[in-house]
């Protein structure tokens, strides 16, 4: 075995020595990018195979495997280690994120093996997310291809900060100095337009185990490190992020009895001592850190990626999703920001609706707008788009619905990074990095009015309500809603009626039937309701509004008590059957597309506030019943 | 600026698992620890009393057992759960009970009826909607994918198809109704990582992991410990006395013991280190076919 390898004599001879010295390594993730073809898994074999974490009864597995299904012949077929699940191996492609493990006297490393293909761009994303380096693997036949530049484009766009270029097959091009001479000179060319400044190119044969952990001699011209070398000595994130300032994010506030009170979290970005001054965001209290807890004892000083608990020397408020930071360098609070955003479900993003956005420990609601522009990954332009589908990624405003603290993803990882969760299937659907704050929100200042709200509600002599009525096409909104004006008209009430169909001649005309359409036009009823409301109106809008996701979305937009959501709860057959406007056939029909209840979702209301059976009630006395809850 | 602190691997792999259990008490409604006294247990109990100190870990301690255990691992069961201050929680599948089902006459039912179908029972007896398991992702090559928090359908089954996106040490925890969680803190950690992890915290495992003169018997080449008077003797097989240990514990008619010397933690690694087999070759359930943990993943072993 090889100079790196050599420490089987002392496992032997002297196992506390050896424990000693292998207590003070390091850790360093990484992913490795190439496709099927590249050699990716053959590469990580050999690293494991020479490394020694195959064991005896593995070997003879893959030995045998080999023969069965190998591509070597009856040589070993190192991929067959790598490729892991029952139904991917059959395809003979790695179709998800999977983790290796080896070590070498001076470092432990876990590797993201992940696919090269455009359609697992959110598995090399994923796998990314936590490496410090990406081992950018090109076929030397080949050279640099759409997909190297792709690789290298999301990695940097991650935040990896070392790549290595792996110009593999070098056995295949005879070692031919100016075959990888010219590759380099190209790849630094692209490498540059996209700001990557740096990177290490080693040529090698992952098959031959050319320069991977010993220098080959076929490559006598090539005086840079062997592969395993330079993951031997890289600098890790770890060190980069302690010379920031201070931060953390608080995950759990520990209070195991009246005298303690700890906030438990790990440190993001620099280091922390006891009597430093920290402030809270987005609170910006001040206080000193009196003590940092942990089962091993108190420490005096914690530094980023450790996992501790702080104690202030004042009572100050803190909680989940806060974050502790230097006093003197503390982290912004925004609540709209431009970001980057990776979409990682098979269904489209709507703009307008409102997703969990979870950033660190902390989770609020966000809405993320119509892209500004989609990014071509094999080509990096910039391209116009109304929605992100599956992979894809761009650029556009996030609104949150209130104040988070955040450093931009390229200061951060931890705090600026953020994953999108839908509300309904509660699935991770898209990833995201925040690029910095708009400051749109503070600039166009809510303008003061004296006459309130409070004040035209008083002059109609009334509690401003909004009256949502939510069903089916057909179920009878329109006919129930009518009903209920005119009967609170008879009552004196000021009120306004919102009609689907109305308000889609003239404020929604420009949208279609498309769910992302659909989204916009109950936002934009929404807002008008909540004007009309703030006029002192009793608003009662007659809309399909289908999804549960919009609905609550206008109810948050109002005060409590004031969005009064009516569940006009007709079945599917039963509407159809009364068809008054004749869409149901023309949809069954196939001439209209996403209709409601036939090739397009309805989500019933969960806990409406008045909910009419029209199989067992006439419109009438649905109308009687809703006033009833109105005005007792 | 200060110096800087270097990290090691060890404490960067504790400081994960510390942040994952973090991450779960404050966003699952009921967790639960799975404890089956392994040394992979071991360690999770540890940085479990690490992640929550001053305070006790805030969830109880789950065994299913399946009464097919080691004697030795019944002990120090107990004494841990009282020693950490947590509750202990034993199920035993009532009608694997009932049926007197054993690994002697019943092979794979065993573990099915015991460990798959008794887990889902106690999970669902419970309601626990987050359980941590001691799994790695070094074990096994379908492990190697699983993410750290693993969803189940109401049915407790994993679908590896249809996994959640896990980014940086953000993680989703949220679920539908009746979905459950498994949350692995240790996924990152290598066999290597937790002797060592044992011998740097003096962590106390079980006795049987370090070698003595025990009573065994050779079959179908897995090397057995008689560990009671249960023990199913084939014709012509008896008792022999052998210097032995175990790399890994489980139903201890089911675990293969290695002739080994090591009666330090050193000597243990040091052995590891020098050793040709994996670590799951002692133990029979794997060698029924390939890719035959995916499969029992997929039916909600853990």
């Amino acid at each position: 075995m090889t100079d790196i390898y050599k420490t089987d004599a002392l496992i032997a001879e002297d196992i506390d020595k050896y424990l000693e010295t292998h207590q003070h390594k390091t850790m360093l993730r990484f992913i490795t990018c190439g496709s099927v073809d590249d050699g990716k898994s053959t590469l990580i074999g050999r690293l494991l195979y020479d490394s020694k974490m195959i064991f005896e009864d593995q070997l003879a597995t893959l030995e045998a495997d080999s023969k069965r299904v190998g591509t070597q012949g009856e040589g070993i077929d190192f991929a067959l280690l790598v490729d892991g699940l029952a139904a991917e191996r059959e395809q003979g492609i790695t179709i998800d994120v999977a983790y290796r493990f080896f070590a070498t006297e001076k470092r432990k490393f876990i590797v993201a093996d992940t696919p090269g293909h455009e359609q697992y761009t959110r598995n090399m994303i994923t796998g990314a997310s936590t490496a410090d380096l990406a081992v950018i693997l090109i076929d030397a036949r080949k050279g640099i291809l759409t997909q190297t530049r792709r690789h290298s484009y999301l990695a940097h766009l991650i935040g990896i900060r070392h790549i290595v270029l792996a110009v593999n097959k070098m056995d295949l091009v005879d070692y031919d100095r100016a075959v990888f001479d010219r590759i380099v000179t190209e790849y630094r060319e692209f490498a540059a337009s996209i700001g990557i400044t740096e990177f290490t190119p080693v040529p090698i044969s992952g098959l031959a185990g050319d320069n991977i952990t010993t220098r080959s001699d076929n490559t006598s011209w090539y005086d840079g490190p062997v592969l395993l070398e330079h993951l031997e000595t890289v600098e890790l994130n770890q060190t980069a992020e302690q010379l920031k300032p201070f931060r953390m994010p608080v995950q759990w506030v520990s209070r195991p009895n009246l005298d303690f009170r700890g906030f438990a979290g790990t440190i993001a970005t620099g280091q922390v001592r006891v009597g430093d001054d920290v402030r809270v965001l987005p609170s910006g209290k001040t206080t000193t850190i009196s003590r940092i807890v942990t089962m091993d004892g108190d420490l005096d000083v914690a530094v980023a990626g450790q996992a501790v608990t702080l104690c202030f020397a004042d009572e100050i408020d803190c909680s989940r999703g806060q974050i502790i930071a230097a006093a003197q360098n503390p982290v912004e609070v925004a609540d709209q920001f431009e970001a980057t955003i990776i979409w990682m479900e098979d269904e489209d993003m709507i703009p307008g609706r409102a997703y969990w956005l979870k950033i660190g420990p902390q989770t609020v609601s966000a809405v993320v707008a119509q892209p500004k522009y989609q990014i071509n990954i094999n080509t990096m332009e910039h391209l116009a788009c109304k929605t992100l589908d599956l992979n894809a990624i761009g650029v556009a405003t996030l609104t949150t619905d209130r104040e988070i603290p955040f450093e931009p993803y390229i200061q951060s990882r931890d705090l600026g990074g953020f994953i999108l969760i839908d509300k309904m299937t509660n699935r991770t659907v898209g990833a995201g990095l925040l690029n910095f704050a708009l400051r749109r929100a503070q600039n166009i200042h809510w303008q003061a009015t004296d006459i309130s709200r409070e004040h035209h509600a008083g002059m109609k002599n009334q509690k401003p309500l909004v009256l949502w009525m939510t069903g089916l096409s057909g179920s009878g909104k329109s006919t129930i809603a009518n009903l209920v004006e005119k009967k609170l008209a008879r009552m004196n009430r000021h009120t306004f009626l919102l009609d689907g169909d109305n308000v889609r001649h003239g404020l929604n005309k420009d949208l279609g039937f498309t769910e992302a359409d659909r989204v916009e036009n109950i936002r934009r009823v929404g807002e008008v309701a909540k004007l009309m409301a703030d006029a002192g109106l009793i608003v009662i809008t007659a809309f399909i509004s289908p999804f549960r996701s919009e609905r609550d979305m206008v109810r948050a937009m109002l005060p409590a008590g004031e969005f009064i959501e009516v569940f006009v709860d007709t079945p599917l057959e039963e509407a159809e059957k009364r068809d008054v406007k004749g869409l149901y056939a023309k949809a069954r029909a196939g001439q209209l597309k996403n209709f409601t209840g036939i090739d397009s979702p309805y989500e019933a209301p969960d806990a409406p506030e008045v909910r009419i059976d029209t199989t067992r009630m006439t419109p009438d006395a649905a109308a009687d019943l809703i006033i009833s809850k109105l005005i007792p | 600026m200060h110096d800087v602190i270097n990290l090691t691997h060890l404490q960067r792999l504790e400081a994960e698992a510390i942040h994952i259990m973090r991450e779960v008490v404050t966003q699952a409604d009921k967790p639960v620890m799975l404890y089956s006294v392994g040394k992979d247990s071991a360690v999770m109990l540890h940085l479990a009393k690490k992640a929550f100190y001053p305070a006790p870990p805030p969830f109880p301690l789950l065994h299913v057992d399946t009464t097919w255990k080691f004697r030795d691992m019944y002990a120090l069961r107990d004494k841990a759960a009282r020693n950490a201050g947590m509750q202990l929680l034993v199920h035993q599948n009532p009608d694997a009970v009932r049926q007197g089902i054993n690994p002697f006459e019943h092979g794979g039912l065993h573990t099915d009826m015991w460990k798959t179908e008794g887990l889902k029972q106690a999970l669902d007896l419970h309601g626990f909607d987050a359980a941590f398991g001691g799994a790695r992702r070094d074990e096994e090559k379908s492990r190697a994918k699983e993410r750290i928090f693993s969803f189940r359908t109401a049915s407790h089954r994993w679908d590896p198809k249809n996994q959640r996106p896990e980014l940086w040490r953000t993680y989703n925890a949220r679920k539908n109704k009746g979905e459950s969680m498994r949350v692995f803190p240790l996924s990152n950690w290598t066999e290597l990582d937790i002797w060592q992890y044992i011998h740097l915290e003096n962590i106390e495992i079980v006795p049987l992991y370090y070698a003595d003169e025990r009573p065994t018997v050779v079959r179908d080449g897995l090397l057995l410990m008689v560990d009671d008077d249960r023990f199913a003797f084939a014709d012509g097989e008896k008792p022999e006395m052998r210097s032995i240990r175990f790399r890994t514990l489980g139903c201890y008619p089911l675990t293969g013991a290695v002739e080994s010397r090591a009666k330090t933690l050193p000597e243990i690694i040091q052995e590891m280190l020098l050793t040709t087999t994996s670590e799951r070759q002692g133990r029979a359930i794997d060698h029924d076919q390939a890719a035959s943990m995916e499969k029992k993943k997929q039916e909600g072993y853990f």
